[in-house]
C-alpha cells in the first residue's frame, strides 16, 4: 500500500520558511492495522524476529498499560487520545534487512539527503583523519518510521568494540545484554507513556562501550516520522562500562500534517565507575501550523542512571518543535561523586506548548548536578519549566546549582517555572536561580541601527540568551541548533 | 552639489504612558557634505529625540516635515536600512546584549551593510584582523572583543567601543549623542580622533554635545543651538566658546 499524498513541490509551495522539513516520502510502507491489542504486539515482535522473553515483556507492559491513565499534572491541553486509531507498525516494504546503504530504497538516501544527513562520509570513510579541533567523523543510525535503515560506520566502532545498532537487532544478537539493561532505568510501569512505549517500541538505538574505551566519533541518530497516523516508539538503550565514555546526538523532524501525530519514545542511559556519557538532542518535529492544527505529541521519558563511582551524565536538548513537549530528561545519581549535567533550550511560538525539565535524583555521597534552562516563548504559546532535585538522606555533601532563564517575545505567550526541591539531608547545597526577561526594543533598535534586520537581531538576542547552553553542544551541531532558532522564531516579532 | 542631508520642518511626538508629548517643532538643518556640525543646546530641548528620529526608532511619530539623506527619503526607510545607506547613531546610552560576544556582533553588523552595499563579506579571519588593529587605535583593551556587547563595560569602554563600531562601519554620515558625556580627557580625545580618522570630503557629523572640551579636539564647521524643539540659532564655532562661557539662558531669552 502507497502512502503518499503530498509531493516534495506541493509542500515547498507552503514557504521554506513555515517549515523547512515537511516533505513526504512516496515508499511503499508496510502497515499494520490500526489500534492496539495483544495481537498487534505479537505481530510487532515477530515481524521483529523477536526471541519469546521479549514479546512476553512487552506483553506484561501492555498489561500495566491498559490499568494506566496517561498523566494530567503537565501544563499542557490537548484533546484526548484515541490510541486505538493509531497506527503501531509502519515499516519502508523491502525484501531482507538491508546490508549496506547500496541496498537502501533510493527514495529513502534521498530523503536523507533533504534532511541533510551525512550518511555518504566518503572522506572520512576512506581513512582522513580530522585534525585538532577539526569536526569529528559521526556515525549515523538512521530511524525511519519504525525500522532502523542504514547505520554507518559500524566497521570502524566494531573495531574499538562499540556496538551501534539498532535495538531490535542488539535483542537479537546481543539479548544477554539487552536483557540485562532494558528496563533496569525506566521500568515499563514507570509512567503511562513508558508502559505503552515498552508495549509497541518498534526500533531505536542500541550502544555499548565496553570498559575503557573512549567511543570513537559522535554517534548520532536522526529519527524521522514519515506515515500518516503512525506513532513514533523508538527505544534507545545506552550501556557505557567502566572508564568508557560516549558522545550521542539524536535529531528529529516530521512531514507537515493536518493531524497530530504521537511520539512517545524512552531513553535509558547506564553509566559504569569513570564512565561518561553526553547525550545531545535537537529536536524540531513538526510543532502544527499557526493555528495550532496538526503538529507532533512528544511524550518522551529519558533517563539516565549514574550507577558507577565519578560517573557522569550529560543531557543537552534544543527543542524547537513539536505541537506538544512533555519531557523531563533526568539523571539518578546512584555512584559516589557522580555526576549529573542538564542543559536546555526550549523555544516555543505560535500555539505549542512546552512542559519540559529535569528530575536529579541524588542518592550517593558527594554527587552534584547543573541544571541550567532557557525558555524562549513567542507568539500565543505556553513554555513550562518542571523540574525535581531531591537529596536522598544518604547523600551528604550533594550539591545542585539549578538556573531558569526565560524570555519572552510579544504579549501573547507565557513562561512559567515550577521547581520542586525535597532535600532530606543536611549537609547538601541547593541552589536556584531564576530569571525572566523580554527582548527589549532598545536592544532590537541598536541592533538595526548597527544594520541588522529584525529577525538576525532577535537570533542574535536569542542565541546569546541559549549561550550558556548551545556551547554544551557537539561543535557541529551548535550551528544547526543556532540557525534552528532563528528559524522557529521567524515572524514572531514586528 | 545638492545638501548631504536636509531637516525640513520636522515635527515628532512621542506616546509616553498614554499622553501624547510633541518634541521636535519644526527642526530645520543643512549639513553640507565634509562637514561635522554640532547640537548644543538645554536638557530636554529635542536633541537625542532628534538623533532617534533620524536613526529611525519606532516609538516616536513624525508628524511633519522631511528628512532627506544623499537625496533620498530617509524617513521611509527602515532603521537597518539607515545604517547600510550610511548613517551611524552612536548611542548615548549604549544597550547591553548578554551572551553576546562584540566581536561575533561586529562582525554581523559589519558584514549586513557590506551586503547591503554591495560589497564582499568578510570572513571571521580578515575581520578580526581588522577589529584589532581599529581596538588598538582605539585603546581598547584586547579582551573587549571577546566580552558580551557592553555587559560589564564601564561608561568610557561603552563609549569606546560605539567608535569602534563607527570606525568599523564606515558611515558617511555619523550622529554622536552625548559621546563624550562622563569621559574623562583621554578618552575624550579617543573619541575625537576616532571621528577624526572618518573625516572626509564625502564624511560628514552631527555631534551633540554639552561641552567646549570635545570641541577642542573635534574643530567643527557650524554650531546650532536647540531649545523648545527647534534650531533656534547657529553660527560658526565661536559659538561654542560663547556658550561655554555664558550659558544659554541669554540665547534662550533673545529667541523667545
Amino acid at each position: 500500500m502507497p502512502v503518499a499524498t503530498e509531493t516534495k513541490e506541493a509542500v515547498e509551495k507552503l514557504g521554506q520558511s513555515t517549515y523547512k522539513w515537511g516533505f513526504e516520502t512516496d515508499i511503499e510502507m508496510d502497515l499494520a492495522p490500526k489500534g492496539l491489542n495483544e495481537d498487534i504486539i505479537r505481530l510487532i515482535s515477530s515481524r521483529k524476529e523477536e526471541p519469546g522473553w521479549m514479546l512476553e515483556w512487552r506483553l506484561a507492559a501492555f498489561r500495566t498499560w491498559q490499568s494506566m491513565e496517561d498523566p494530567k499534572w503537565a501544563k499542557v491541553s490537548y484533546p484526548p487520545i484515541d490510541y486505538q486509531d493509531i497506527h503501531y507498525y509502519a515499516a519502508p516494504r523491502s525484501k531482507a534487512g538491508p546490508k549496506s546503504l547500496d541496498e537502501v530504497d533510493p527514495a529513502l538516501l534521498k530523503t536523507y539527503e533533504k534532511l541533510g544527513i551525512p550518511l555518504h562520509e566518503q572522506a572520512l570513510l576512506a581513512g582522513v583523519e580530522p585534525g585538532e579541533g577539526e569536526r569529528l567523523p559521526v556515525a549515523v543510525d538512521a530511524v525511519f518510521d519504525s525500522v532502523s535503515v542504514a547505520t554507518t560506520f559500524r566497521k570502524t566502532l566494531a573495531e574499538a568494540g562499540v556496538i551501534f545498532c539498532p535495538i531490535s537487532e542488539a535483542i537479537r544478537e546481543h539479548p544477554d545484554l539487552v536483557r540485562r539493561y532494558l528496563g533496569s532505568v525506566v521500568p515499563a510501569g514507570d509512567n503511562f507513556y513508558s508502559a505503552l512505549n515498552s508495549a509497541v517500541f518498534t526500533d531505536g538505538s542500541f550502544v555499548y562501550v565496553p570498559k575503557g574505551v573512549r567511543c570513537p566519533m559522535e554517534l548520532s541518530t536522526y529519527f524521522r516520522i514519515n506515515a500518516r497516523n503512525t506513532g513514533q516508539f523508538e527505544r534507545t538503550l545506552i550501556v557505557v562500562e567502566e572508564g568508557a565514555s560516549v558522545s550521542y546526538l539524536e535529531g528529529c523532524t516530521a512531514p507537515m500534517r493536518d493531524e497530530n501525530q504521537l511520539h512517545a519514545a524512552v531513553v535509558e542511559l547506564v553509566a559504569m565507575d569513570d564512565a561518561s556519557i553526553k547525550y545531545s538532542t535537537v529536536q524540531n518535529w513538526y510543532p502544527g501550523d499557526e493555528e495550532g492544527r496538526g503538529g507532533i505529541y512528544n511524550f518522551v521519558t529519558k533517563r539516565g542512571a549514574c550507577r558507577g563511582a565519578r560517573s557522569k551524565i550529560s543531557w543537552t536538548q534544543v527543542e524547537t518543535g513539536s505541537a506538544i513537549t512533555w519531557k523531563y530528561p533526568s539523571c539518578i545519581l546512584q555512584g559516589e561523586g557522580s555526576v549529573g549535567e542538564f542543559y536546555s533550550v526550549a523555544v516555543t511560538n505560535n500555539c505549542q506548548q512546552a512542559d519540559t525539565g529535569t528530575k536529579m535524583i541524588h542518592l550517593g555521597r558527594n554527587t552534584r548536578s547543573t541544571i541550567i534552562a532557557k525558555t524562549i516563548s513567542a507568539g500565543r504559546s505556553d513554555s513550562t519549566y518542571r523540574g525535581l532535585v531531591r537529596v536522598q538522606p544518604k547523600a551528604s555533601g550533594a550539591r545542585n546549582f539549578t538556573q531558569c532563564d526565560s524570555l519572552l517575545i510579544g504579549d501573547k505567550c507565557g513562561a512559567h517555572t515550577v521547581p520542586y526541591i525535597e532535600c532530606r539531608n543536611m549537609a547538601a547545597r541547593v541552589e536556584h536561580e531564576a530569571t525572566t526577561s523580554k527582548i527589549s526594543e532598545d536592544q532590537l533598535f541598536y541592533c538595526r541601527q548597527r544594520g541588522l534586520s529584525e529577525e538576525d537581531a532577535v537570533g542574535l538576542i536569542v542565541n546569546g540568551f541559549c549561550r550558556d547552553v548551545l556551547k554544551e553542544l557537539p561543535m557541529e551541531f551548535a550551528v544547526e541548533a543556532q540557525k534552528l532558532l532563528q528559524i522557529s522564531l521567524e515572524g514572531s516579532v514586528g | 552639489m545638492s545638501q548631504f542631508l536636509e531637516i525640513s520642518g520636522l515635527n515628532a511626538r512621542i506616546d509616553a504612558d498614554g499622553q501624547e508629548k510633541q518634541i521636535l517643532r519644526g527642526v530645520d538643518l543643512s549639513i553640507p557634505p565634509g562637514e561635522v556640525h554640532v547640537i548644543m543646546g538645554p536638557n530636554g530641548s529635542g536633541k537625542s529625540t532628534l538623533s532617534y528620529v533620524l536613526a529611525g526608532r519606532e516609538d516616536y511619530e513624525v508628524t511633519a516635515g522631511s528628512v532627506l539623506f544623499k537625496g533620498q527619503d530617509l524617513l521611509a526607510m527602515a532603521p537597518e536600512e539607515r545604517a547600510a545607506a550610511g548613517l551611524f547613531l552612536a548611542f548615548q546610552s549604549p544597550v547591553e546584549l548578554p551572551g553576546v560576544n562584540n566581536a561575533n556582533f561586529l562582525r554581523t553588523a559589519v558584514n549586513a551593510v557590506r551586503r547591503a552595499r554591495g560589497q564582499e563579506e568578510l570572513d571571521a579571519v580578515a575581520f578580526l584582523k581588522l577589529a584589532r588593529e581599529a581596538a588598538k587605535t582605539l585603546s581598547m583593551a584586547p579582551d573587549m572583543l571577546k566580552r558580551n556587547v557592553n555587559v560589564g563595560f564601564s561608561g568610557g569602554e561603552k563609549k569606546r567601543n560605539e567608535v569602534l563600531q563607527m570606525t568599523l562601519l564606515q558611515p558617511s554620515f555619523a550622529i554622536l549623542d552625548e559621546t563624550d558625556s562622563g569621559l574623562d580627557v583621554d578618552a575624550l580625545r579617543v573619541v575625537a580622533e576616532g571621528v577624526n580618522r572618518l573625516r572626509a570630503p564625502t564624511f560628514s557629523a552631527l555631534v551633540i554635545t554639552h561641552h567646549q572640551k570635545l570641541l577642542d579636539y573635534l574643530v567643527p564647521d557650524r554650531i546650532h543651538v536647540m531649545a523648545r524643539g527647534r534650531i533656534i540659532l547657529s553660527g560658526g564655532p565661536e559659538l561654542a566658546r560663547q556658550i561655554d562661557q555664558e550659558g544659554y539662558a541669554k540665547f534662550l531669552s533673545e529667541a523667545a
